[in-house]
């Protein structure tokens, strides 16, 4: 039977590249998939494109690490990398392939996920743009939207792959559709193939987050783990019927097994029985996992449905600003005092005219953590961290917050020390979703292949 | 009534989708299932959270994977991009929901 095997390079922006490199040179793959973009880095990247043009792609040592690697090994990269700004991602990988001496690399740009411009004209088009986790109405946020995006699914990039793309780089796209494309393009399943493009969905869900399925974040046995320092990322090798393995390199660390695997497939999923992504409804309540072998998990069975005729489009807007600061007390009363200095500091928040729309005290060492979920009531403590943080439309007033912690050392309880000095004040970013018709979208998408010189 | 802490009986992951939090709980063993799912019911989990979760808890039932997952509507302060709190993202949640106690009957 037929059969590919894909591998996972890079779970966020700022992920280790160096398993990825293992992943390339010993887990046998034909294509590496990367997910870049969690669901607020755009924001980000949008603050990055305002200041200068060019940017609005994730800048890492991503590419400079890999490329070459890729290309010797034949192993061909699928990247949402391009964030806000595809085009200059393009451009940066061309011209580092280009020094590189990379002759003949093809590389895609896939456009048309952004529908910021078009906000106005959908809305006038009768589409609701309510959002759709608290039905709010457009209208409130309008004047402070950074970017909409939709989450394309995995149509052009197999369109690329098709035309002999080598790296792929898309912006918003549906994470476990960087790893649906090569398998559709590779074992030649059908757009309506529900149950096969559901498996290919299942795993990429499974490798979409690097070491998560490996071993990573695993809340079980945690500590016997092997060789977590070089733990490795996911591969599968995948065949034609949809069945697959997942696996990982030969020679790295990590677990491969039911308990590891189950816990990143229900990773931020709601319903089980219907994941929902642009090109199928996929149900993870039908798989069927197997240990079939030392860090080896079958995936079996998986059945889909039809895909949505929406897709979903994912707005990011100012919401004020955080205003944080810590300070850290000892052992004697180290709770008396945090809270000591918790009354103060609201007292001079009175004083100085400032109020906020909401104030959050933490304990550190007793609550920052586990919130309302912490076991007594923290008094026989070594040490205690206070941790408060406030929201406001001001950001000159969240810069007050910080400034206000130091003095308390001389001025208030004993044995204080600093923790984490004078935290900036940080942009809050609010999410809102809407769903558009996939027709409006897809009107727009355009792929781009430059070959290097 | 014996009491456990679901910590010794089972593992969860947590992460965050806008203002939720889902927590997938996984019993070490097959036979636990049962006495999770009289015990670690939506209402509970709503009552555990308190005031950190202010809308409603789902609980799907996946047999296949012999596991539960739990959805919390409410439960991230605004969003990890909007929320105040150190744990913006909701990764401890699943932690959190391991310190329940449940009775295990004998």
């Amino acid at each position: 039977m037929k059969s590919v095997r894909i591998g996972a390079g890079q779970g966020f922006w700022g992920d280790s590249p160096f398993p990825a490199i293992d992943v390339v040179k010993s887990g046998n793959i034909k294509y590496l998939a990367c997910d870049a973009l969690a669901e607020l880095t755009l924001a980000i990247l949008q603050k990055s494109r305002q200041k200068d043009p060019t940017k609005g792609y994730v800048e890492d040592m991503f590419f400079s690490l890999l490329l070459k690697p890729c290309r010797e090994m034949g192993v061909r990269i699928l990247t949402n990398a391009g964030g806000i700004n595809p085009e200059g991602a393009g451009r940066m990988v061309y011209e580092l392939a280009r020094k590189m001496g990379l002759k003949g690399l093809k590389i895609a740009v896939i456009t048309g996920d952004d529908i910021l411009p078009r906000l106005g004209e959908l809305r006038e088009m009768g589409i609701n743009l309510s959002d759709m986790e608290n039905g709010g109405d457009i209208s409130s946020i309008e004047d402070r939207i950074l970017f909409a995006n939709a989450y394309l699914g995995a149509k052009p990039m197999v369109e690329a792959l098709e035309k002999g793309a080598d790296v792929i780089i898309t912006g918003r796209t549906a994470d476990p559709a960087m790893f649906l494309a090569p398998l559709v393009h590779e074992l030649g399943w059908g757009w309506d193939d529900w149950n096969r493009l559901a498996a290919g969905i299942l795993l990429g869900h499974l490798m979409e987050c690097s070491a998560q399925s490996t071993g990573g974040n695993f809340s079980g046995d945690w500590w016997n783990i092997p060789k977590m320092e070089r733990i490795g990322y996911p591969v599968a090798e995948v065949y034609e019927s949809g069945e697959a393995v997942l696996s990982k390199p030969e020679g790295t660390g990590g677990r491969v097994d039911l308990e590891t695997v189950k816990e990143q497939m229900l990773y931020e999923v709601h319903d089980p029985s219907a994941y929902i992504t642009p090109d199928v409804v996929a149900d993870f309540a039908s798989a069927r996992l197997e240990q079939v072998g030392p860090d080896r998990v079958s995936i079996t069975g998986m059945k889909g449905k039809p895909r949505p005729d929406n897709l979903k489009v994912s707005i990011g807007y100012s919401d004020g600003w955080l205003g944080e600061a810590a300070l850290r007390y000892s052992w004697p009363d180290a709770m008396k005092k945090a809270r000591k200095a918790e009354e103060i500091l609201k007292k001079q928040f009175k004083v100085m005219g400032l109020s906020f729309e909401e104030i959050l005290t933490e304990y550190i060492g007793y609550n920052s953590l586990c919130g309302t979920t912490a076991y007594g009531d923290g008094e026989d403590l070594n040490e205690v961290g206070l941790r408060i943080a406030v929201r406001t439309r001001n950001k000159a007033d969240a810069a007050k917050v910080p400034r206000l912690l130091p003095p308390l050392a001389l001025n208030g309880p004993p044995n204080a020390s600093g923790a984490g000095g004078m935290p900036r004040p940080r942009e809050l970013i609010g999410l809102w979703s809407v769903l558009v018709n996939r027709a409006e979208v897809e009107k727009q998408v355009q792929i781009n292949i430059m070959e290097v010189e | 009534m014996p009491k456990m802490l679901l910590k010794e009986l089972a593992h969860a992951r947590s992460g965050d989708k806008g203002n939720t939090v889902n927590i997938g709980l996984f019993p070490y063993n097959e036979k636990d299932y049962q006495l999770l799912k009289e015990q670690v019911t939506p209402q509970r989990v709503k009552q555990h959270f308190g005031e950190m979760v202010q809308g409603e808890v789902i609980r799907y039932e996946v047999p296949n994977i012999n596991a539960f997952n739990f959805v919390l509507r409410g439960a991230l302060n605004g969003g990890a991009s909007r929320s105040l709190r150190s744990d913006n993202l909701g990764k401890c949640f699943g932690a959190n929901l391991l310190r329940m106690y449940v009775e295990t009957g004998n």
